[in-house]
C-alpha cells in the first residue's frame, strides 16, 4: 500500500520524484535480507518514526538490503492489527511496530484482536513522562502536587493527551498511589502535546503530564517547572527527581517495540531477534535515539512477552479505575 | 531594525541556488498535492521526512514550507473548477468559486484566489517576521472558555450561509453535527455512532464529506437533469483574468481575509477552516452584490476566504517558530523533522537556530512569489477543463473524487461513505437543502463541544467562566450583537420611517 501512496506522491511530484527517492539508493550488501515493516498508524507519528529510523539504521549498518514500510492507520493501531494478524500470517521477514498506546487502545476499543496473537520480538525504546506545572504555579515539588490532589482533586485540572492514553494512565497511577479515587480526577485531554502545552503556557490548567520531549524546551526556557519524571532512574542533564524519589511509587515508559506476525517459524523469530538486537546495539541507533529523546529499554523474546502480559494487566486495571474499560 | 537585519540575512540564505531549487520543488509539489483531494500537506511532508537524513536543515524546511504554502494555492483550483475541495481550508472557496466557474467567470475566480493568496501570504509572512511575539501572547490567552465563545460567534456569523430557509439550513447544520460526532470521543475515550466499525473510530474525514456532498452529489444531480433534457456549458465570459470592477471588489476582501486568517491561524486551536467561514460570512454581509451570492457567484466570496486560508497558514508558523507549539497536523510533522536534526523546537529556537528560522521566513516570501508566478499562467490551462462536455467532465470528476478519497487512508469503508454521502448530497440538492452547513456543522460542532467540556472540566462545572473571562465575554457580546443587532437596527429604521405621528406602543 505504501507503494501506491509513494507512487501517488511521486506522480504528483513529477519533477520532484527524483529527489524524493534520494534516500532509496544505499550500497546493498549482497546477502542481507529484505524486510517488511508494518506501521499501524499514519505517517509522521511515533511508530512511523520508529519504523523509518529502523529502516535507516538497518540499511546504514548493512544489516538489510532494503525495506518496505506499510502504513495502515487508525484508532490507536486497532484498525491495522487485524490486518497484520490475518494478511501477514507466517511472513517471516516482517515486523509490526507497536507499543503501549496499542495495549490501551485494544482495551478501550474492546478490539476483537490483541497482542497475544502476534509474536513478540523486542521492546526497543521508551519515552518517560514528565509532570510539569506553569512557572507561576504554587507547586514547587511533586509532593505539593500530590497534597493538593489529596485535598480536592477537582481543583487540580491536569492537561495531557487523549483520554485513556499514556498521559491519562500515568495520572491515574499517580492518583491511585496517593489514594485518590481515579474517578474524581479532573483530567483535561487534548488532541496533541502541542495543544496541551499551550494550555499550560496560558495558565489554563494546574499541571500537565506528557512525554518529556514535549516539555523539555519549555522547561529549559523557564516557562514550565519540571516536578518529576516517570523514568526508573535519574536522567543525565535533567534536573528533576523520578516519581519514585519524590515518594510516588510509579514508573512508566511509553514503550515501543516490534512484533512478528503469527505463525512464523522459530528460526525466523530467532533471526529477527538477532537482527533487531544488532541494530539496537549500533552506534547509529544510539545517536538517533538521543536526537529523539528515546530511552533505550531493550528487552527481547520471552522476557518481552512476559513484560507484555504484566503491562497489559496493569494498564487494564488502571483503565478500569478511570472508567474507560 | 534588528529584525530587518536578520531578515536580510535570511534572504542571503534563501537566495542560494540550492535553496531556491528546494523552494521551487516544494511549491510545485505543494500545488500538485493541493489539487489532489486525498493528499494533504501533512501526509506529503510525513512521506518526505526521510529526506532529512540527506540534506541540510535549511533545505528541508524550505522544501516543507513550500509544500505547505503551495497546497493552500492548489486546493482552491479544484474547489473552483470541479466543486471538489482538495483541502478542508478551501471548502468555502467552492461555494462561490464554482458558481463563478459555471457562469463563465472561472478565470477571474482563479485569479482572485491566486492573487489573494499572494497578498495574504505575504502579509501573513510579514506578520510572522515582525509581529510574532505580540500575536503569540494574544493567542495563548485563549483558553477553552474563550474558544467556546469564539465558536458561538462563528455559529452566529455563519448563519449567513444557511440559505433562504432557516429550517432547511438548520437541518443541514445538525446533520453535520451528527457526522462530526462519529468516532472516539476525545474527552472520555468512548466511541460514538461507530456501530462497531473499526474504521469509524477515528471519525469521518471532512474532505470525504465535502467531496461526497459537493462533487459526487452534484454529479448525480447533473446526470439526473440531463435526462430532463437540460444541458449547460457556459462559455468563458469577458476577460480571462479579472476586470477592473473585479479588482475593486477583491482587494478589500483580500485585506479583510488576511486580517481574520492570521491571528486565528496563530491560535493553538484556531485552524484554517474557521477563518474561511468567518471571512465568507463577513464578505456576504458587506457586499453590495448580495444577489450574486449563491447564484452566479460573487468574487468577494472567493477572494476573502482564499486570503484567509493563506494568512492562517502563515499564522500557524507563529507559535511553531516562537514557542515550538505545533497547532496543525502539518506543523506537528514539521516539528518532528526538527527532531531528526537533533534540534529541539521550543522558545529558544529563534535564538539558537537564527539562520534556520530566518532562512525559512525569507524563503516563504520567495515561495509566495514563485506560487503566484506559477499559478497565474496556469489559469488559462485550467479553465479549458470547463470546455469539456458535461458528461465527460462529470465522469472525470467522479473518478478524481474516488481516487482521491481512496488515497486518504486506502480504506474501502471511506469509499462506501463517499457514495452514501454522494447519494445524500443528491437528495439534498433535489429537495433544496443547502450542503455547506453540513460541513460547517461538522467542523464547528465537535470543536465547540470539546472546548465547552474542557472549560467545564477546568472550572469544575462553574458556568461563570464564560462571562467572567474578559475575552470570552467580549466574544459573546459580539455574538449577541451579531444576532440581535440587525433586528434592533431594522426596528429603529422601521420606527423612523413611519414618522412621528405613529403612536409608540402599537408597533
Amino acid at each position: 500500500m505504501l507503494n501506491r501512496r509513494r507512487f501517488l506522491t511521486s506522480t504528483a511530484a513529477a519533477g520532484a520524484a527524483g529527489f524524493a527517492a534520494l534516500h532509496l539508493s544505499p550500497a546493498f550488501a549482497q546477502d542481507a535480507p529484505q524486510v517488511q515493516i508494518f506501521v499501524p498508524a499514519a505517517p509522521g507519528g511515533g511508530w512511523d518514526q520508529t519504523a523509518r529510523t529502523m529502516d535507516q539504521v538497518l540499511r546504514s549498518e548493512k544489516l538489510i538490503s532494503g525495506s518496505q514500510i506499510t502504513n495502515v492507520g487508525g484508532a490507536g493501531g486497532t484498525v491495522g492489527l487485524p490486518q497484520f494478524i490475518n494478511q501477514w500470517n507466517g511472513k517471516g521477514n516482517s515486523m509490526m511496530v507497536a507499543g503501549m498506546v496499542m495495549v490501551g487502545a485494544i482495551i478501550a476499543n474492546k478490539s476483537a484482536n490483541n497482542l497475544t496473537e502476534v509474536t513478540p520480538i523486542a521492546r526497543l525504546t521508551g519515552e518517560f513522562e514528565a509532570l510539569v506545572v506553569p512557572a507561576a504555579s504554587p507547586f514547587q515539588t511533586a509532593a505539593d502536587f500530590v497534597a493538593a490532589l489529596k485535598a480536592d482533586p477537582t481543583k487540580v485540572p491536569v492537561a495531557g493527551g487523549s483520554a485513556g492514553g499514556s498521559d491519562h494512565i500515568l495520572f491515574g497511577l499517580i492518583a491511585k498511589t496517593a489514594g485518590v479515587p481515579a474517578t474524581s480526577l479532573s483530567y483535561v485531554p487534548f488532541a496533541g502535546g502541542g495543544e496541551a502545552l499551550s494550555a499550560l503556557l496560558g495558565n489554563q490548567v494546574a499541571a500537565g503530564i506528557s512525554g518529556y520531549g514535549e516539555f523539555s524546551e519549555q522547561v529549559k526556557a523557564g516557562a514550565l517547572r519540571l516536578l518529576a519524571i516517570s523514568a526508573d532512574k535519574r536522567q543525565d542533564g535533567i534536573d528533576a527527581p523520578t516519581l519514585k524519589e519524590a515518594g510516588i511509587d510509579v514508573e512508566l515508559f511509553n514503550w515501543r517495540g516490534v512484533f512478528a506476525p503469527p505463525g512464523v517459524s522459530d528460526a525466523d523469530k530467532a533471526a529477527l531477534i538477532t537482527l533487531v538486537e544488532t541494530m539496537a546495539k549500533s552506534e547509529a541507533w544510539a545517536t538517533e535515539c538521543k536526537n529523539r529523546n528515546w530511552t533505550q529499554i531493550l528487552l527481547t523474546g520471552d522476557d518481552y512477552a512476559k513484560f507484555l502480559t504484566e503491562d497489559t494487566a496493569r494498564i487494564g486495571a488502571i483503565l478500569k479505575d478511570l472508567g474507560l474499560a | 531594525m534588528e529584525t530587518l537585519n536578520q531578515l536580510a540575512h535570511g534572504f542571503s540564505i534563501a537566495f542560494t541556488p540550492v535553496n531556491l531549487m528546494w523552494c521551487l520543488v516544494g511549491t510545485t509539489l505543494g500545488t500538485a498535492i493541493g489539487v489532489l483531494p486525498g493528499l494533504g500537506p501533512a501526509l506529503t511532508i510525513a512521506l518526505l521526512l526521510p529526506i532529512t537524513y540527506q540534506v541540510a536543515p535549511e533545505a528541508s524546511f524550505i522544501l516543507f514550507a513550500g509544500i505547505y504554502y503551495g497546497a493552500m494555492y492548489g486546493g482552491s483550483t479544484t474547489s473552483i473548477l470541479l466543486n471538489t475541495p482538495g483541502e478542508s481550508a478551501t471548502i468555502v472557496t467552492a461555494l462561490e468559486g464554482n458558481r463563478m466557474a459555471r457562469s463563465g467567470r472561472g478565470g477571474a475566480a482563479l485569479a482572485t484566489s491566486a492573487i489573494g493568496s499572494f497578498v495574504a501570504g505575504t502579509l501573513g509572512t510579514l506578520g510572522v517576521a515582525f509581529l510574532a511575539p505580540v500575536v503569540v501572547k494574544f493567542a495563548l490567552s485563549f483558553g477553552p472558555a474563550e474558544y467556546f465563545s469564539l465558536m458561538v460567534l462563528a455559529f452566529i456569523t455563519v448563519s449567513a450561509v444557511l440559505g433562504s430557509s432557516s429550517v432547511r439550513g438548520l437541518t443541514s447544520l445538525f446533520a453535520g453535527f451528527v457526522i462530526g460526532m462519529i468516532g472516539v470521543d476525545l474527552q472520555t475515550g468512548q466511541p460514538r455512532f461507530t456501530f462497531g466499525i473499526g474504521e469509524l473510530l477515528d471519525g469521518v474525514d471532512v474532505i470525504i464529506v465535502a467531496v461526497g456532498l459537493f462533487a459526487v452529489g452534484e454529479t448525480l444531480y447533473m446526470a439526473s437533469r440531463r435526462y430532463a433534457g437540460k444541458d449547460e456549458i457556459v462559455p468563458l465570459k469577458g476577460s480571462l483574468y479579472m476586470t477592473a470592477a473585479e479588482w475593486g471588489r477583491s482587494w478589500k476582501a483580500w485585506l479583510r481575509g488576511a486580517a481574520i486568517g492570521f491571528p486565528i491561524g496563530a491560535m493553538p486551536a484556531g485552524g484554517a477552516e474557521i477563518p474561511t467561514f468567518l471571512s465568507y460570512a463577513i464578505e456576504k454581509k458587506l457586499s453590495k452584490h448580495k444577489d450574486e451570492f449563491g447564484t452566479v457567484g460573487a468574487i468577494e466570496g472567493v477572494a476573502g476566504p482564499e486570503a484567509a486560508n493563506n494568512a492562517s497558514a502563515a499564522g500557524v508558523l507563529v507559535p511553531m517558530l516562537t514557542l515550538g507549539l505545533p497547532t496543525s497536523a502539518t506543523a506537528a510533522i514539521m516539528l518532528s523533522a526538527f527532531q531528526s536534526y537533533g534540534i529541539n523546537p521550543g522558545p529558544l529556537l529563534l535564538t539558537t537556530q537564527a539562520n534556520l528560522v530566518w532562512g525559512l521566513i525569507a524563503s516563504l516570501f520567495i515561495a509566495n512569489v514563485i506560487l503566484v508566478v506559477l499559478n497565474l499562467p496556469l489559469i488559462g490551462l485550467w479553465v479549458r477543463l470547463l470546455k469539456i462536455p458535461a458528461p465527460q467532465l462529470y465522469a472525470g470528476i467522479l473518478v478524481f473524487a474516488t481516487v482521491g478519497t481512496y488515497g486518504i487512508s486506502q480504506s474501502p469503508i471511506d469509499l462506501v461513505i463517499l457514495y452514501l454521502l454522494g447519494a445524500a448530497g443528491f437528495l439534498m440538492r433535489r429537495f433544496d437543502f443547502p450542503t455547506a452547513p453540513v460541513i460547517i456543522g461538522m467542523i464547528l460542532g465537535p470543536l465547540a463541544e470539546t472546548q465547552f467540556r474542557r472549560a467545564m472540566t477546568i472550572s469544575n462545572g462553574d458556568w461563570s467562566v464564560f462571562y467572567t473571562h474578559k475575552l470570552s465575554l467580549t466574544l459573546l457580546t459580539l455574538a449577541f450583537i451579531g444576532l440581535a443587532g440587525p433586528h434592533i437596527w431594522a426596528y429603529i429604521e422601521h420606527r423612523r420611517r413611519r414618522g412621528p405621528e405613529h403612536v409608540p406602543g402599537d408597533a
